[in-house]
């Protein structure tokens, strides 16, 4: 019955990702060939768009299940929700892959991409950001490895990877830390131009914050997903206890966003009628109401409803850096930004390889194996099978 | 004896001799429809405004403390001791944080190549490296735009503000915008209305990055003991336990 319904859904979704991937072929042409000014309605005046606001800015936050996950399995030692972390692991360390390769577009001469290696100017938050995010990546990949090393069979490098993944788990965390609200620090720069809605001293918090919150979001969002497409039990209770966590994030972040327009005296902003006005509302409602529905028993316990705030909670924190990088800095460059079809189709063809590449990784590799061996521990043990 | 800039919008006629030898001095195409563009590009790094309250200039304002190359990652973009802020094309790799991150809006890229640069005015590094001035100072027929060191220049500023008193709006603009500038404008009426940028602050804007970077060490310090020391709280829980349960079953067996 599953199957029979699943195979006519992947065909589709396979013809779908098919045109994505031409259409990011030809985007990627032109990107080539003309350059950013044929590719992209990027201006003197505007010299940051989707690129940079969505790729970049929400790529990096929306992997930020990585580190969050793993620090509370192995940090905090809650042992529990060991089963879902290498999914988030996998998740993260794609999004990082995916936000290089979209690096690459954005950059005007992506072949110096490694010049921060060797050029440093320790003033300039990017040069901390491409440090954090080169370094992160590696951890991450190593982080995953033993999901590859189990594949293959390797005892001896499974055996080094347990030693070190404490450090590993801490150096990442800490990486986190930096670069996440280094992103939001990237517009301390600005605050002529960025908007007073979003113009904060407390931007880096805002974005750290942010960041851990939509980790939430996205593990709740990428777990239904898998036992979706993999036909697997939800793990109910965990994900539950997931949406308690991520409601109180929401509190402190909104009553946080709220504080600091008190203090900073924009409130009265908020009364005049400008697209920054209504876009902000959009913001905050994308993540006031799954807050007040989350903090509901029955929505917490209930999967669709459960999905459904999560996946609101993605779209308000995309909401957010998208008002932060582009409706924000509008009013202050003087233009207006609409992105080119280019700009759009080379981000859809980035998340859809993304989506690709997960499915594909988690056919292959034991992603979802250590379920099996966290539900039923005794079985692994060797001593009551020797002793019988 | 950093080099400076000093335009005068009082005595500019709007020729626009300034930005033909620019032009020149890139080798940058310069004709009727390019003088008629009252904007900084690619392919035009000066500019004369025309506004109703009189003429003034647009160019790369060489601040003290550049923005610029306080953002950009490579160390493209440099103060030298001679005042210019100067661009070396061979380090950067096209992230345009310069353009984003520029108070003045200066910046401006090379949008139509495949290998595209950031282009702005140098301040003629190179002639003012040789002890002459700015093309732009150089050929400005009514000395609306005089070249040398910014100190004298500051001096001269001030002298001709107190001779003159109602012939000029009482403000050197760029003596303090955003910590100081290399270039200095002088004007018979507010800034503003020659469609200058004048909400800028008084302190370099790097120090606005730099305060919450310059914490970098104190994070890495205290994040790594105080993950350290929670793992080893939580894990501390578990070797309790277990002594707990060997305790228990020891005790239980007799």
């Amino acid at each position: 019955m599953t199957t029979r319904l699943r195979l006519p859904r992947l065909t589709v979704w396979q013809w779908i990702f098919a045109a994505l991937m031409l259409g990011g072929l030809y985007a990627t042409y032109v990107r080539v060939v003309y350059g950013l000014g044929g590719a992209t309605n990027l201006s003197d005046e505007f010299p940051w768009g989707l690129w940079i606001g969505f790729d970049i800015l929400c790529g990096v936050g929306l992997a930020a299940g990585g580190f969050t996950l793993a620090a509370i399995v192995y940090i905090f030692n809650l042992e529990r929700y060991k089963p879902i972390l290498r999914a988030t692991i996998l998740t993260a360390f794609l999004g990082y892959l995916l936000v290089i390769v979209a690096l690459l577009f954005d950059l005007g001469r992506p072949y110096r991409i490694w010049h921060p290696l060797v050029m440093w100017n320790p003033r300039s938050v990017m040069f901390e950001v491409a440090w954090c995010v080169m370094l992160y990546t590696t951890v991450l990949a190593l982080e995953f490895a033993p999901a590859v090393f189990e594949r293959l069979g390797w005892k001896t490098p499974l055996g080094w990877m347990r030693t070190v993944s404490i450090p590993l788990v801490m150096a990442g965390v800490i990486l986190s830390t930096l670069h996440q609200s280094s992103l939001g620090s990237l517009y301390l720069i600005v605050p002529m131009k960025l908007h007073p809605l979003w113009y904060s001293p407390l931007l880096p918090l805002f974005f750290f914050v942010s960041a851990i919150m939509v980790g939430f979001a996205m593990t709740i969002f990428e777990s239904w997903h898998s036992s979706r497409a993999f036909g697997k039990q939800l793990e109910r209770p965990l994900l539950a206890s997931m949406g308690r966590v991520l409601a109180v994030l929401l509190a402190v972040y909104l009553l946080m966003r709220f504080l600091d327009l008190r203090h900073r005296g924009v409130l009265p902003l908020l009364l005049e009628a400008r697209t920054e006005t209504y876009l902000f509302a959009l913001e905050i409602a994308l993540l006031l109401l799954p807050m007040l529905l989350l903090f509901r028993r029955h929505v917490r316990l209930d999967p669709g409803a459960l999905y459904a705030c999560a996946v609101m909670v993605i779209f308000g924190f995309v909401a957010h850096r998208l008002n932060v990088s582009i409706t924000g800095m509008e009013t202050g460059s003087g233009t207006h930004y609409v992105p080119k079809w280019t700009e759009v189709m080379v981000t859809l063809a980035i998340i859809a390889l993304g989506f690709a590449i997960f499915r594909l990784a988690a056919k292959h590799l034991p992603i979802f194996a250590e379920e099996k061996r966290a539900v039923a521990p005794p079985t692994l043990a060797p001593l009551p099978e020797g002793g019988r | 004896m950093p080099k400076a800039i000093l335009y005068d919008s009082t005595l500019c006629v709007g020729c626009r001799l300034c930005e033909g030898a620019c032009a020149q001095r890139w080798g940058l195409p310069y004709d009727e429809e390019i003088s008629a563009q009252e904007k900084l590009s690619e392919h035009k790094l000066t500019t004369i405004v025309t506004h109703e309250a009189g003429f003034t200039r647009r160019l790369c304002m060489h601040c003290e403390d550049p923005t610029c190359a306080s953002v950009c990652p490579v160390g493209a973009l440099q103060k030298t001791s001679l005042g210019p802020v100067v661009y070396d094309e061979s380090r950067c790799i096209g992230c345009r944080y310069c353009m984003l991150a520029c108070p003045f809006q200066v910046p401006a890229y090379e949008w139509s190549r495949q290998l595209p640069r950031v282009k702005k005015c140098d301040m003629c590094y190179e002639r003012q490296q040789a002890g002459l001035p700015t093309v732009c100072a150089e050929i400005c027929p009514t000395g609306a735009t005089i070249c040398g060191e910014r100190d004298e220049l500051i001096a001269e500023a001030q002298r001709r503000l107190a001779a003159n008193p109602d012939q000029y709006y009482d403000h050197i603009y760029g003596l303090n915008e955003v910590g100081g500038t290399s270039v200095l404008f002088l004007s018979a009426v507010p800034f503003e209305e020659l469609g200058m940028r004048t909400r800028l602050l008084r302190e370099p804007l790097p120090l606005l990055t730099w305060r919450v970077l310059s914490l970098i060490p104190d994070i890495v310090a205290v994040g790594t003991v105080l993950l350290g020391g929670v793992w080893w709280i939580t894990h501390r829980r578990e070797e309790v336990a277990a002594a707990e349960r060997q305790a228990g079953k020891d005790g239980a067996k007799p």
